[in-house]
């Protein structure tokens, strides 16, 4: 090139098209680029405001839901006195005067439901004339009805007082119901898991004549053989079921002497058989230790017990079992499904429009609303297969009782359905980190004489899995943590029995089961008493975040170790 | 001096008088060998001339581990190698020199068909490895990268234990005679200088390892197997000089037990290690001779220009 060229190549003449050279050109605000810096930071405080805020609430509520509040005895000018736990304090605008006057007002939670018919009570404060925090205040859980509040005044065995006055009453009530306790405990044992068992087999031999006489016809000998196995099998059970009654019927009736006399606020005399209290605390004359005591006990039994009172009281054991049982089945179909796909995806498939498509495809499925799966899994898994297994196998079930085994929902569906549902999330984590290995380890490889499957196997695979790790933490929480597809295949308002248990064959795979996070809905939204079960939807969501959280944390410890044995810290 | 074949005779598509296109390398300009005149061999070949490769008659006189015959590789319609005719010494080592580009590595990689992964290569002409042909449709290709060893640029240890990846290559072979393996482990850790250093650390992670240690390594995985020849691929190039000291040690070691092929784009390594020099330029063979030969009174003058610093 010339140099009469270059004039050509920038036409800029005098005054024209010259930058200006700004004074401080390379310190301006732009060329820092803080604005953007701000900009960021600003968007993760809030990100992290809203996150912290949101747990902040669930654990602050979560876990005060058990602590014992002081119970509050307020009389009011109208002659009225109420005692009970204050929930909720609130401004409040009196519109019924000429003028609108702001007041404030105290929501208490008065229990006693069978009398006043309410669970809570709105007291407005200037009618208030005085308050109290009375010692002897007793707040007092029970099998049924809800919370009781009141003053114990004695202790009766049949009908007589043994205990009178608070002090001495109270004092027999905490010798006397532990033991009561006990033996309720074993009476709902027989009663439960003796006599449940006993009806199974009851059953197991009705259904053996129905499938004798499916099979081989009423008049054949199988199936005369059966009804005589079900007659012995029916007086044997009957003979069980007496001594069961038995047992169970001195249980009660030894309960059944004794019960706790309490005079309430609004004059009445209460008396409560001792069997129906499962807990009872004076919250005004306890200590911190005693309070930490209630606080512990009332956790276990959350943690431990079965729900009572539609779920709003009580515990949460099986739903914890449901979720963790569900989970852990959904990562045992879904972990080779998805790493099986993924690697056909990544390592095989010839790159092409076909396998974009494909791609792209098990992108969009991770976009289906979830209740989708839900119908889908409902339709095609209980309606479909479950319907074919039952008419194969469990047809006696079906024409006896008219009841589908698993041709409805059940943990095995519901397990299937999430799978279905957290695919698209294990193949793309896994796609994701099979391509994260170097090519450099392959051709490593290939290059001693190892064969493509012997590759993945031996190189590959072991790379990739801490990235696979990832991708199944994100699929088990998101399951662990999933309500609409679940309502449809298989969890349950109650149950009960365990879909694991210690009873053959252990793992129940037809059987409905509870879930915690359709426990917050079913607790909070369907709650015939929604305003004293809030507290529980908080608890829940805590132990479910709680779960989700262990679960992640436990992945991520095993994810770590993965990495210091497989991925090179080096180059 | 051999001339080589025109590969126009496998790219029937194009006639050999239609006119050259100067992005087409694969396209010799007439079927009439240009003059190879020192001053334009470069920009012959530059137009995508033949040019004739210069080998050294001492080259006929050793016994060949490998054998290169008129070879040529395309990547999609690129040709990346244009009719290379080399003999590769048996028991020696053999330098690949030239500047980025010229096609070494794809040659060293086309050795043990490593090529064979990606989909878009097609090659012709042949290879034989102590007279097997390499790309004969019959010939194991597994079977094939078993009898060669391959080091490549950056050190590539498997995310196991340093005693596994030594004995990658028998494991994949199922042998699980442990005697054998602890034998044949030690044997090539050895031969690679690594085993004081890591001998009591067996059972560790290879990951763990220092650079250099991590490239013997993987000189001793690709020893394990005792091949019939060792490929290296830049083995020193993400290595710091302490570390391509001792590389280059090893492979003085090896030299005369192994036939080593080695690319290397650093010319004091190839004149230090190799016995034999080859010097390529944009996928063909330039000069091919001894190492002293080629390094101190090469025939062609671009060599000298290259193996002195002048260009490249």
């Amino acid at each position: 090139m010339n140099s009469d060229a270059s004039p050509k190549t920038f036409p800029l003449r005098e005054n024209e098209l010259r930058p200006k050279r700004r004074r401080s050109a390379h310190t301006t605000l732009a060329s820092h680029g803080e604005p953007w810096v701000w900009l960021m930071a600003g968007s993760l405080t809030l990100a992290l405001m809203m996150i912290a805020g949101l747990l902040g609430l669930i654990v602050v509520r979560g876990s005060s839901t058990f602590w014992p509040v002081p119970l509050q005895l307020v009389q009011t000018s109208n002659g009225r006195e109420s005692l009970g736990e204050v929930t909720r304090r609130e401004e409040a605008i009196d519109a019924t005067g000429p003028k609108p006057i702001p007041f404030t007002r105290r929501l208490i939670r008065i229990a006693n439901f069978e009398i006043t018919g309410n669970h809570f009570e709105w007291i407005d404060d200037r009618l208030i004339t005085s308050e109290s925090n009375p010692t002897w205040a007793t707040a007092v859980e029970r099998l049924e009805g809800g919370r009781f509040h009141g003053f114990p005044t004695r202790l009766l065995e049949r009908g007589v007082a043994v205990a009178e006055g608070p002090e001495a009453a109270w004092e027999k009530f905490n010798e006397l119901h532990p033991s009561v306790r006990i033996r309720w405990r074993s009476a709902m044992h027989l009663d439960h898991t003796d006599r449940g068992r006993l009806q199974r087999t009851l059953r197991n031999a009705r259904l053996a004549v129905v499938q004798a006489d499916l099979d081989y016809g009423n008049k054949s000998p199988q199936y005369f053989a059966a009804i005589k196995s079900e007659k012995q099998i029916l007086q044997e059970t009957e003979q069980a079921a007496l001594s069961l009654d038995t047992q169970t019927s001195e249980l009660r009736e030894e309960n059944a002497k004794w019960s706790f006399e309490f005079s309430t606020t609004s004059g009445e005399t209460t008396t409560i058989p001792l069997e129906s209290i499962v807990r009872a605390w004076q919250p005004n004359r306890i200590g911190l230790m005693q309070k930490m005591a209630v606080y512990a006990s009332r956790w276990w039994e959350f943690l431990s017990d079965n729900p009572r009172e539609a779920n709003s009281a009580g515990g949460v054991f099986p739903a914890i079992w449901g979720t963790l049982a569900m989970t852990m089945i959904m990562a045992l179909f879904v972990a080779p499904f998805g790493v099986l796909a993924a690697l056909y995806l990544r390592e095989y498939a010839t790159s092409g429009p076909l396998t974009t498509f494909i791609r792209i495809a098990i992108n969009n499925l991770a976009g289906v609303p979830s209740i989708v799966y839900g119908a889908f899994g409902l339709g095609f898994f209980c309606y479909f297969l479950g319907s074919g297994i039952d008419a194969i196998f469990f047809q006696a079930s079906l024409v006896a009782d008219n009841q589908p085994t698993f041709g409805t929902g059940g943990l095995l569906w519901a397990s299937l359905t999430l799978a279905l549902l957290t695919l698209p999330v294990v193949i793309v984590a896994t796609e994701e980190a099979l391509s994260s290995v170097p090519n450099s380890m392959r051709e490593g490889s290939y290059a001693c004489g190892a064969g493509k499957w012997q590759t993945i196997r031996r190189i590959v695979l072991p790379r990739a899995l801490p990235g696979i790790m990832t991708g199944l933490i994100l699929a088990m929480a998101r399951g662990a943590g999933e309500v609409a597809p679940l309502m449809l295949v298989g969890v349950k308002k109650l149950a009960v029995d365990l879909p694991i248990d210690t009873e053959f064959p252990y793992i129940h795979a037809s059987r409905e089961f509870m879930h915690l996070s359709y426990l917050v809905y079913d607790v909070g939204f369907q709650s015939p008493n929604s305003q004293a079960a809030q507290p529980m939807v908080f608890t829940i969501t805590f132990l479910l975040v709680t779960l989700i959280a262990l679960l992640n944390i436990s992945a991520i410890w095993i994810r770590a170790r993965l990495k210091r044995r497989y991925v090179s810290q080096q180059f | 001096m051999k001339m080589l074949v025109s590969p126009v005779a496998n790219r029937d598509s194009h006639s050999p008088l239609s006119t050259p296109k100067a992005d087409d390398l694969s396209m010799p300009t007439s079927a009439h060998a240009p003059a190879t005149s020192p001053v334009d061999r470069l920009a012959a070949i530059a137009n995508g001339d033949h040019v004739p490769s210069e080998v050294h008659p001492q080259m006929h006189l050793e016994p060949p581990v490998l054998e290169i015959k008129n070879f040529n590789l395309w990547y999609g319609s690129k040709q990346a190698i244009h009719g290379i005719t080399m003999n590769i010494p048996n028991n020696k080592v053999t330098a690949l020199v030239g500047p980025s580009g010229c096609g070494k590595s794809t040659l060293l990689r086309s050795v043990n068909r490593l090529n064979d992964l990606l989909n878009n290569v097609r090659i012709d002409g042949d290879m034989r490895l102590n007279g097997d042909s390499i790309y004969n449709s019959r010939m194991d290709v597994i079977d094939l990268r078993k009898r060669m060893g391959m080091v490549f640029q950056k050190p590539n240890p498997f995310p196991m234990s340093i005693y596994e990846n030594v004995v990658y290559s028998l494991r994949i072979d199922g042998e699980r005679n442990r005697g054998v393996l602890d034998q044949i482990c030690e044997k090539s850790l050895r031969g690679a200088a690594l085993w004081d250093e890591v001998k009591d650390r067996l059972t560790e992670t290879a990951l763990g390892l220092s650079g250099g240690q991590q490239q013997r390594l993987c000189i001793a995985r690709a020893i394990a197997a005792e091949p019939e020849v060792l490929l290296l691929d830049e083995p020193c190039s993400a290595l710091d000089p302490i570390a391509t000291g001792k590389v280059e040690d090893l492979i003085q070691e090896l030299r005369g037990t192994y036939s080593v092929l080695i690319v290397t784009h650093n010319m004091q390594q190839a004149s230090r290690t190799s016995d034999f020099t080859a010097f390529m330029y944009l996928g063909r063979l330039i000069e091919y001779g001894p190492t002293t030969e080629i390094f101190t009174k090469p025939i062609l003058k671009e060599t000298e220009a290259y193996v002195t610093g002048r260009f490249g």
